[in-house]
């Protein structure tokens, strides 16, 4: 399965145009204005600045893409097996901790309905089934035929030694390749395991706290251009469904 | 709501921004009565800690009362009208970590945390006002604060005690202490603690509550020297001493403090090659951190000693005698305090009258006055020790 989707996706590489991709020319642009506005500094942040900015340019100008088909991570949480199990089973509960996934919907016992925010923010759709599965171990799915994508993807559950809680391991692979839709991520080599590990983060908060951490909404002062350039290129935002880069270059700026 | 923003290196601000909202459901809002400069803090004013962002609310040393709580808070826990001593760190309680009564490194409170595991491989708990690395929360330099996970932190004060008296539990009182906990102190033991800034005061203070027979403070300034003095310690000022190192030898018998205790943290000052090399490599941003402090205290130990840092780190050191360290068989431990060990305990000695943490303030103005604060603070000038806000006064002149 592993084999089959890694030729698929260099065949899909092969096929790709030669033109740059949009991150790639946000990473150019934002990688430049970063550097113009270090230079403008004149101090040793602002050296810093050009520095970097001149090297995100550099490197979306010359970088060839490189599509992922997987995503992997683990994380250690304390509760149980069964907890989290149950939590997971119902992929309704998957969009509440998984940044990138818009809705998942029931549509019987094994099946449902997925929708993600793709590279841009544009929507893709996709049907899966639980093809197996053990109570409180192990849960793998598949999406079926007139997908926009193919996804397998696979969660197991350990019990940690000595009452430390429960292993969690996610494997997903997917084909074509997604990006992980954001320049910065691409640029510090984030690709979607990290994305994956912000995900799980969110799980650990949400069983363990009750709650995820959040500062957005809070309280602060002006904001300046240079916040406003950050909120853009934090990889672990997904650039909302539907957005233009004004808009949601304005509204992280607003953001805490 | 008037809150004190960080806009820039040496540039404070205080500001007129929306009043903070319930984000989550075991949110509070606290009305802030009385809030605090902390030393920390002027890492931050001097721009050496990264991630900090234009616009930041500072402050993480803040009391009030709760006017607001979310609806995942039971009322046993909090409820409106609670006055209550806001920790720095923000704890969920649930995870390993809280579960094991490590507060400060809570895996659960820091929303930013791939920003801190990008540069210390794991994040420690969220902080208010602490930079964006720490979780970027609006901090308590306000009139208002939103404290997240208000059923952990925050400790409800009796109406008979004084914010003065209780509100250092927010940070300094208990940070201190937790520097003579790391210490490992025996009975009989001589402590050196350097800085003689609040923390190392209260550091000070609580050495000899845990058994330390003396303690020898380091600084260069007379007035915090003297308020050293007053706590019972000897006092080094080492712009008058040749050597550090050999000034503690020499008052210890040539075997060396037992238990060193570094309350300065990645700002420290001293004379020489060395500090100079240092300096000019923080200003290009090369070395994030001056480890004069830390250098001296792994030289100074004695053999099988122990050295404890309160004092803030951010990034990476250079020249940190590392053989010294291994050969001579130190222990090092280091942290954010763990807050919600000691805030009970050490409210329970205010109460009864065993102690009296005022003893450090020596400005209370308004908070219209903190960005000035932050640069008399700064540059010791005035005397200054601890400045105290007042978040309601009218620019009034007070104290």
């Amino acid at each position: 399965m592993a084999e089959n989707a890694r030729i698929r996706i260099t065949d899909a590489g092969r096929g790709r145009s030669r033109s740059m991709s949009p991150q790639r020319w946000g990473a150019l642009i934002g990688g430049g204005a970063l550097a113009i506005y270090g230079i403008t500094r004149r101090s040793p942040l602002g050296i810093a600045l050009a520095t970097g900015g001149g090297s995100v340019a550099l490197l979306a100008a010359t970088r060839k893409p490189s599509p992922e088909s997987s995503a992997s991570a683990t994380i250690l949480i304390n509760s149980t097996p069964q907890e989290v199990y149950q939590f997971w089973r119902d992929f309704e509960n998957l969009p509440r901790f998984m940044n990138r996934l818009e809705t998942v919907s029931k549509l019987n016992d094994r099946r449902s309905r997925w929708v993600a925010l793709g590279p841009g923010g544009k929507p893709i759709r996709w049907d899966a089934e639980i093809i197996n599965e053990r109570e409180n171990e192990h849960i793998s799915w598949h999406s079926l035929a007139d997908s926009d994508i193919q996804v397998d993807g696979r969660v197991d559950f350990r019990s940690a030694p000595a009452g430390r809680g429960t292993l969690i391991d996610v494997h997903i692979e997917y084909s074509p390749s997604l990006g992980t839709g954001n320049t910065l991520a691409n640029f510090l080599n984030k690709g979607a395991n990290f994305i994956m590990r912000q995900d799980l983060r969110r799980l650990e908060a949400m069983i363990e706290a009750g709650e995820i951490p959040t500062i957005e909404g809070q309280s602060h002062g002006r904001r300046d251009f240079l916040t406003g350039v950050m909120r853009v290129a934090d990889p672990t935002r997904p650039i909302p469904v539907r957005s233009n880069l004004k808009d949601t270059f304005a509204a992280r700026r607003r953001m805490a | 709501m008037k809150a004190v923003c960080y806009m820039g290196v040496e540039k404070m601000s205080v500001e007129t921004v929306p009043d903070p909202t319930i984000l989550n459901p075991r949110d509070a809002i606290v009305k802030i009565s009385s809030t605090c400069i902390c030393g920390s803090d002027l890492h931050l004013y001097d721009g050496f800690v990264p991630t900090m962002e234009q616009g930041d609310i500072m402050g993480h040393e803040f009391m009030g009362e709760v006017v607001e709580v979310g609806a995942g808070l039971k009322p046993d826990k909090l409820k409106i009208g609670d006055r209550v001593v806001v920790p720095f760190t923000i704890a969920c309680g649930n995870c390993f970590f809280c579960k094991k009564q490590l507060w400060s490194l809570c895996n659960n409170s820091n929303p930013n945390y791939w920003m801190a595991e990008e540069m210390m491989g794991f994040s420690p708990s969220g902080l208010f006002g602490y930079t964006h690395m720490m979780g970027g929360y609006a901090g308590g330099q306000a009139q208002y604060a939103r404290v997240p996970f208000a059923d952990v932190g925050p400790i409800k004060v009796p109406e008979g005690i004084p914010d003065e008296k209780a509100i250092f539990l927010s940070d300094i009182f208990p940070t201190g202490y937790f520097g003579a906990v790391m210490a490992d102190i025996e009975p009989g033991d001589t402590v050196a603690v350097w800085g003689c800034g609040p923390v190392a005061q209260f550091s000070i203070r609580s050495c000899f509550m845990l058994g330390a027979e003396r303690v020898i403070a380091i600084d260069r300034f007379d007035y915090r020297l003297r308020m050293a003095q007053a706590g019972g310690a000897e006092t080094i000022n080492y712009e008058e001493v040749d050597d550090v190192v050999q000034t503690l030898k020499d008052m210890t018998g040539n075997i060396g403090p037992d238990r060193c205790i570094d309350a300065v943290g990645m700002e420290a000052h001293d004379h020489g090659l060395m500090y100079m090399i240092d300096r000019a490599k923080q200003k290009a941003r090369i070395e994030l951190d001056r480890p004069v402090v830390l250098r001296q205290a792994i030289q100074a130990c004695r053999k099988g000693g122990t050295v404890s840092v309160p004092g803030v780190y951010a990034g990476f050191i250079d020249k940190v005698p590392m053989g010294a360290f291994m050969n001579k068989g130190l222990t090092m431990r280091a942290g954010q305090t763990h807050m919600m060990r000691y805030m009970k305990p050490l409210l329970d000695k205010v109460e009864k009258g065993e102690f009296d943490p005022s003893f450090v303030i020596s400005h209370r103005v308004p908070i219209d006055r903190a960005p000035e604060m932050y640069k008399i603070f700064r540059d010791k000038k005035e005397n200054c020790t601890k400045v105290v806000l007042d978040p309601w006064a009218d620019g009034a002149h007070a104290a």
